[in-house]
């Protein structure tokens, strides 16, 4: 690999400056025809041309990018990473991407600082304790590290927590899965950016789908901001815009596009050091590298594309970490912002061929599409080059919402994340 | 204490009352009127931190919210604590402690610093680049990278002070009450209109308020006198609201505004106690004038990060507002007529002026003239090219600048300095205008992102410096004319006002000033908390990085907890600079809410502790809380659970209640079902739609079980439906689905058959539900209806009654959730505590025993009855719970009935209810426990699982029920359930355990 | 939070409002007609618009009446409100 990073090559340009540093990924123009272009260039999309590239040999292809790259949900989630998933589909696409996570800064040759500091999922009444125990169960069968704990194993592995019995909805237990945690979401995108650019794919930012263009059943290009480009495979992951894009090819998805909103306290020493969820009290946090406090609040329930939600869904979001945590009750909100989230209605997402030749939709991760970035690359990579999905992402067809074979992933608390 | 510092200026600092604080332990005084930042520069403490980063030391940089550097934590009481404090905003109170943060052992000598060494490898993105070997050290790396990062310490003990809302909706909001938001403020709220003035400083006025120069004058005085008779004058505006410590957070659609008012931080301990901390303003308000100011940008150039490196705008107000010189031989280093403002000020007060630097060529407008006549030596034309000094500036090295700015040329001029004010001219505060959704247009002449006229969100308006005017006399003409317009005024008392400034002649701008050094052996700070430098934004740029979002990211700048405040137009000079593109093109960060960091706790409000959800309680609740009762939570409600008796366990008592139900009289409070009436001539019609089974035909008088769908075709709810008359009948549903099933029979009633003559009205809390079953309830029952026929031919299983009790109405059902003969009385719930006690008193000879949800649960699961959310998920059919009888085949339609036939929904091979027994009787399972039928397979493949499990005590051994693949057909078979260190046999069987004939119903 | 005119009680915050997605998306008369691809259309296909979209809202805190709001979803602007069953006061 050319350029290579590593303390030596960090070293090497400190003596002359840090001003021979080559660039991380070209700039180029658009081709007039490719073998394939990925429209999106989310952690998703840069990860789908990554394998399209490193694994089926498909390099004459292109990246596709509105804005910048990484600038939508990748660059906009709370890097949640785990893969604890109750049905056995979800688990096998969860876990194939966590094991890929555990290898991805050294493939990449880039620091995605991939931590697994643990995911603990925390039960409030006696239904969440069935269904956490019943996920827990499961996984264990599905050869997923996940335990139950109860509510003193609960404080020992993360004291800060209020597991009073008196409080509301008191703390029942939970479980943990150690090999989970977080990354850093940026470089995910860069770090594939990077990677699929020295494999030869053009990243082409700045640059708006207008159209597809089919003949017929057969996909033959897209119109964009910087001209038509001709390709007879085309790969969406345009996660909250997939709605858009299907309608430009006259396609119609199970999708409703939602604000989703997060936040970010001061930064402080350390004081959390794990991920904990929770769905009953919708709470989730983690501690930054930086010290800052990361905390996911829930989705609008109307459409919308303002990447805006409303205020009293940060509210009622910090209302219950303080239920959970009332040590934070002074820490201070630094910076709140939204992202849109398209939404399937078993919460599950789909990596499918379309009834149009040659155009696949990789979309509906709704909250939790980050953990996924590398496995979902991986198999809609498969899929694009082979015109089949991978068997890891066969039950993630488009056709479940026809034949009535769901992956509901909503269980009781009806949220899944 | 040091007063050589001070000056005498009593109007704002009382200087009659001391105050003593301590400062990183040291006893230190100050006044009342103080900030910290300001009595901290009185006893010449500039060292208040260390850098993010480098940990590189820090001092007092600004006056106000944008400060980067002077951040402290506040007291050390666990609960109380308050990490990242602007010292340049916490007002001085008796007993002030206060702390540097992110240095260890101390702010003067801090071993982080090695970091500073260190800065040639920690470049912009370094760790992105490094960590990475052995692949697995990341987290070790990690954990040194996490204690070495963060700024203050969280609070480790729960917050005991109280925060508070407040709804406000108002005609006008006036944001800022500097100069112009004093103009609009008065001329809304003369006219007529409920006017709401914020500001976030202690007192009104903003700069304008010390401004007490000769250049500045409006009607002949100075400005600071003509704006406080103003400001005097607005006090007494009837329509006028004033709210000071108020600061604006956030401004969202539909002029949806918070703001967050402090009402305690400033008070001394003992004035706090049982007083509101914060309160957040939740305003709505018609329309909206933002005038939230400008800041002054720094310089960036060579070791700009220096202690006693300040805003020159902020020695001013150091010297003007709170009487306190920041040093004794102060530099300015500008390049507009600001910077000359403050040397005025200095120098009235008897500063000694070392020099003013200039990067202009020359300038002779009428504050410079004034400036010159102080005989105070300006260097045109020149810039620092280098300041000296570790803990304190001590000198500053100057250079003069060739003619295009990129170098600098001749002899480097070394001045003492031990306070260096800083002003490379102004940025406007366009946060709440970009934030409410409007959009930005790039001026030039100096470099400023304005509101764009043309794409501002209506019923609003930018009015002052965040809009761009910079001269008193465009802001006061100016304001006065926009706020005319905006609110449709005529005539003004700020019409006809004189107002003289010193007109600014000359702008010049360079974004990162050159140096002597080549660049990659400067320090050129832009981000003075996150420590990123020019050379970083540089860096980002050649390995890729355009877009500002990128580059902001990569070197971290502008995401500190001043969130770019004083370090994102820099960047953005600096790329446009380098990239050769247009700042206008470039375009901004996102500047995202809140304006400046907002407490938990006030966003929270009272809804913490017990408001934090609310509590539902039946009418008994107190009877069960009297007799022990536990309780469990499903949805807002709190259910008895069960009532454990002489130190009973929870599974004892429950074996107990249990037996005793089936054995002589158990009594249930079920009020928490949900009940719904409904009426309408299209009642059975509109049952026969919503429920899978048919409803036409079912007799008044009687009840029937019915089963809820999804449109998608899986179980949603269930419960029993009663005929209460040709036209009436009342709905039972779980407890936790009773809202989500009423707004889902509302959907259907109003949208898609909204020819049906049918009202639906919850009446959940009306009525109380007491459950009497087992062989003795009918005694019970004709001893508190004394005159009601309970013969089964009057009055079979599955009918109803009404009745009295004590002349009170009530309705009585004969149904039964157990397979016990049992009735249900429902009553108004303000009687039914009354008749829970007459059934109790009614039961004493046949040990009438309470019990709770979990009983409810095992009896229920013994008859094989489903539980809606714990034996379905949401995936379940009503043939997958071998309910197929319940489908009304011949009916044309009903909710999810389609779905029913799709070509995976008719799969025989899904997962159906079944009964489970273990092979050894005394072994329970484990809800949520898997089913497997090979134990030797990887992954080993799950049939199902179990969904309900109990020991039962009447048959004496353990029960469940579960679902499992093709379980219709699985009778018989065996199976295991893996546990993590066992396996257990179990034997599929039917579900119904007890009583399989129904024998008891009639019993 | 946008504010919404509930036709029945007038000008209410948002919060007092849930969504029920798409509107005029007609229950079919005779399910068992369909294919089960028609089936889907109804019961999940939709139109997911950035832009003017038409769609229903129950005053759920309040007279818990269904009705039609107009709102462009690019920048959460209501355009028009009208009752169930009445014709759109803006073109489709």
């Amino acid at each position: 690999m050319k350029n290579k990073y590593s303390i030596f090559s960090l070293i090497k340009n400190a003596l002359s400056g840090h001003e021979n540093w080559q660039r991380a990924w070209r700039d180029p123009e658009p081709k007039n025809e490719y073998d394939a272009i990925i429209v999106g260039g989310g952690g998703h999309g840069l990860a789908t041309a990554y394998y399209l590239a490193k694994k089926h040999k498909m390099t004459n292809i292109a990246v596709v990018e509105k804005g910048w790259i990484g600038g939508g949900n990748t660059g906009r989630n709370t890097t949640i990473i785990r893969s604890n998933y109750l049905w056995d589909a979800s688990a096998g696409l969860y876990d194939h991407a966590l094991k890929i996570w555990e290898g991805l800064s050294q493939e990449l040759n880039y620091n995605v600082m991939f931590s697994q500091r643990g995911v603990m999922n925390l039960a409030h009444n006696l239904q969440d304790v069935r269904d956490l125990k019943r996920r827990t169960h499961a996984n264990r069968l599905n050869g997923i590290d996940a335990v139950w704990l109860n509510t003193d194993e609960v404080k020992k592995f993360c004291p800060i927590i209020n597991t009073s019995q008196d409080i509301r909805y008191p703390v029942l237990g939970g479980t943990l899965q150690k090999r989970a945690g977080t990354a850093r979401h940026d470089a995910v995108a860069w770090g594939y950016a990077r990677g699929a650019d020295q494999l030869g794919v053009d990243i082409i930012q700045n640059c708006e789908v207008k159209g597809i263009k089919r003949d017929g059943d057969q996909v033959i290009g897209i119109e964009t901001s910087k001209g038509f480009i001709k390709s007879k495979k085309i790969g969406v992951v345009a996660a909250g815009h997939s709605s858009v894009l299907a309608n430009m090819a006259g396609l119609k998805l199970p999708l409703e596009s939602k604000p989703l909103q997060a936040l970010v306290s001061e930064p402080v020493k350390p004081i959390i050091d794990t991920v904990v969820m929770s769905n009953a009290v919708h709470a989730y946090v983690s501690q930054s590298d930086k010290g800052e406090l990361v905390i996911g609040a829930g989705t609008d329930s109307y459409v919308s594309y303002t990447q805006k939600g409303s205020h009293n869904i940060v509210e009622e979001t910090l209302r219950a970490i303080l239920e959970l945590y009332p040590i934070f009750s002074r820490m201070k909100m630094l910076r709140q912002w939204g992202g849109i989230v398209d939404i399937c209605p078993d919460a599950s997402p789909i990596i499918s061929k379309t009834q149009v030749k040659g155009l696949y939709f990789n979309c509906g991760w709704g909250t939790g599409g980050f953990k996924a970035t590398p496995g979902s690359g991986d198999l809609f990579a498969h899929t694009i080059a082979n015109d089949e999905p991978h068997k890891l992402n066969a039950a993630f067809n488009i056709n479940r919402f026809v034949s009535g074979d769901l992956v509901d992933e909503h269980g009781a608390a009806a949220v899944a994340h | 204490m040091s007063q050589e510092l001070r000056i005498n200026n009593n109007k704002f600092i009382d200087q009659t009352i001391r105050l003593s604080f301590k400062f990183n332990g040291e006893k230190l005084y100050g006044y009342k009127g103080d900030t910290l930042a300001s009595a901290l520069l009185a006893n010449n403490i500039h060292l208040v931190g260390r850098s993010f980063k480098y940990h590189r030391p820090r001092g007092i940089m600004t006056c106000g919210s944008e400060e980067p550097n002077a951040i402290v934590q506040i007291g050390k009481d666990p609960s109380l604590t308050d990490p990242n404090v602007r010292a340049t905003e916490i007002e001085l109170y008796e007993g002030l402690e206060a702390f540097s943060q992110n240095c260890w052992p101390n702010v003067k000598f801090d071993i982080g610093g090695i970091n500073n060494l260190l800065s040639p490898l920690l470049p912009a993105g370094f760790y992105y680049k490094t960590f990475m070997w052995p692949a697995s050290f990341w987290e070790k790396y990690e954990f040194f990278i996490r204690h070495s990062a963060g700024l203050g310490k969280s609070p480790s003990k729960p917050d005991p002070d109280i925060y508070d809302h407040k709804y406000y909706h108002c005609d006008v909001l006036v944001v800022g009450g500097g100069i112009s938001g004093i103009i609009a403020a008065k001329l809304s709220a003369e006219n007529n209109n409920e006017t709401l003035l914020l500001d976030d400083k202690n007192t009104l006025g903003g700069t304008t308020i010390y401004q007490k120069n000769d250049c500045f004058q409006i009607n002949g005085t100075y400005t600071n006198y003509w704006l406080e008779k103003e400001i005097n004058n607005i006090k007494n505006i009837k329509n006028l609201t004033i709210k000071t410590r108020t600061s604006l957070a956030a401004y969202h659609g539909y002029n949806y505004l918070l703001a967050k008012e402090n009402l305690t931080d400033h008070l001394n301990p003992d004035e706090r106690k049982d007083k509101i901390r914060q309160r957040l303003w939740k305003i709505r308000a018609k329309k909206v004038i933002i005038a939230t100011g400008s800041i002054e940008r720094p310089l960036i150039f060579n070791n700009n990060d220096r202690p006693g490196i300040m805003l020159s705008s902020a020695i001013k107000k150091f010297i003007d507002f709170y009487g306190v010189k920041t040093g004794k031989e102060i530099s300015l280093f500008t390049n507009n007529d600001s910077a000359y403002e403050t040397a005025i000020s200095l120098k009235k007060s008897g500063v000694n002026i070392v020099s003013i630097i200039d990067i202009r060529d020359i300038s002779s407008s009428k504050i410079v003239k004034e400036v010159e006549k102080l005989n105070i030596k300006i260097y045109w034309k020149h810039t620092v090219v280098n300041t000296e000094g570790y803990r304190r500036i001590s000198f500053i090295e100057i250079m003069q600048l060739s003619d295009d700015g990129s170098g600098v040329i001749g002899k480097k001029i070394k001045l003492k300095s031990d306070c260096l004010g800083i002003s490379g001219g102004w940025t406007p505060m366009v946060h709440l205008f970009t934030q409410s959704g409007g959009k930005l247009k790039f001026r030039s002449d100096d470099n400023v992102f304005l509101p764009d006229k043309s794409k501002t969100p209506s019923d609003q308006i930018s009015i002052g410096s965040c809009n761009g005017d910079f001269d008193i006399k465009d802001i006061i003409l100016n304001s006065n004319k926009e706020v005319k317009t905006f609110l449709g005024i005529k005539n003004s008392s700020f019409d006809n006002l004189k107002v003289e400034s010193s007109n600014e002649e000359k702008k010049k701008n360079i974004w990162l000033l050159p140096s002597d050094k080549p660049i990659g052996k400067t320090k050129p700070f832009l981000d003075f908390q996150n420590d990123s430098t020019a050379k970083d934004v540089k860096l980002a740029l050649r390995e890729g990085f355009k877009s500002i979002e990128h580059v902001k990211r990569y070197t971290t700048t502008g995401m500190g907890t001043d969130q770019g405040k004083l370090s994102n137009m820099h960047a953005l000079g600096i790329i446009a600079e380098t990239t050769g593109t247009n700042m206008g093109e470039l375009g901004t960060t996102t500047f995202r809410p809140p304006y400046t960091p907002l407490t938990f706790g006030a966003i929270v409000g009272r809804n913490v502790g017990e408001f934090f959800d609310h509590t539902r309680k039946t009418a008994m609740h107190n009877w069960h809380v009297q007799n022990k009762a536990k309780f469990e939570n499903v949805g807002q409600w709190k259910r008895a659970w069960y009532y454990p008796k002489n130190g009973e366990s929870m599974f004892e008592a429950v074996q107990r209640e249990s037996k005793a139900a089936r054995e002589s009289v158990g009594i249930l409070d079920a009020s928490t079902l949900g009940k719904i009436d409904i009426q309408g001539t299209d009642a059975s019609e509109f049952l026969n739609r919503v429920y899978t089974n048919a409803w036409s035909k079912l007799a008044i008088g009687k009840c029937r079980y019915g089963l809820m769908l999804n449109e998608d075709g899986m179980v949603y709810d269930d419960g029993v439906t009663t005929r209460l008359g040709e036209n009436r009948y009342i709905m039972t549903t779980t407890t936790g689905g009773a809202a989500n099933v009423l707004s889902k029979l509302e959907d259907y009633l109003q949208t898609e058959w909204p020819e049906l003559d049918v009202y639906l009205t919850t009446v959940t809390d009306h009525f109380s539900t007491i459950s009497i079953c087992g062989p003795n309830s009918k005694k019970i029952l004709n001893k508190v209806i004394p005159y009601l026929d309970l013969s089964n031919e009057n009055f079979p299983h599955m009918s109803f009654k009404n009745s009295k009790i004590n002349g009170i109405k009530c309705r009585v059902m004969r149904i039964s959730f157990t397979g016990e003969h049992s009735y249900e009385i429902n009553i108004q719930s303000n009687y039914s505590k009354n008749v829970w006690e007459m059934c109790m008193n009614a039961g004493k000879d046949y040990n009438i025993t309470p019990y709770g949800t979990e009983t409810m649960h095992l009896l229920r699961a013994e008859k094989g009855f489903i539980i809606t959310g714990q034996d379905t998920d949401g995936t379940m059919t009503p043939s997958d719970l071998q309910m197929d009888w319940i489908i009304g085949k011949k009916k044309f339609d009903f909710i999810g009935k389609r779905s029913l036939y799709r070509s995976d929904t008719i799969r025989d091979d899904r997962k159906q209810l079944v009964g489970l027994l273990t092979d050894d009787p005394k072994e329970i399972l484990e809800e949520g426990a898997q089913i497997v039928e090979k134990l030797n397979q990887k992954p080993v493949e799950m049939l199902g699982h179990v969904t309900s499990s109990y020991f039962s005590p009447n048959l004496n051994k353990s029960i469940a029920l579960a679902v499992m693949k093709s379980g219709k057909k699985l009778k018989g078979k065996k199976f295991f359930v893996p546990m993590e260190n066992k396996n257990i046999n179990v034997t599929v069987t039917d579900t119904v355990f007890f009583d399989k004939e129904n024998k008891r119903l009639n019993a | 939070m946008f504010i919404i005119i509930c036709p029945y009680c007038g000008e209410r915050d948002q919060t007092e409002f849930s969504s029920g997605g798409e509107a005029h998306i007609v229950r079919p008369k005779q399910p068992t007609e369909l294919s089960d691809d028609e089936w889907a259309e109804f019961l999940f296909m939709r139109k997911n618009i950035k832009g003017i979209q038409f769609e229903r809202w129950n005053h759920s805190h309040g007279c818990r009446k269904w009705f039609n709001v107009v709102r462009d979803t690019s920048n959460d602007k209501i355009h028009a409100v009208y009752k169930m069953g009445e014709k759109p006061p803006i073109n489709k």
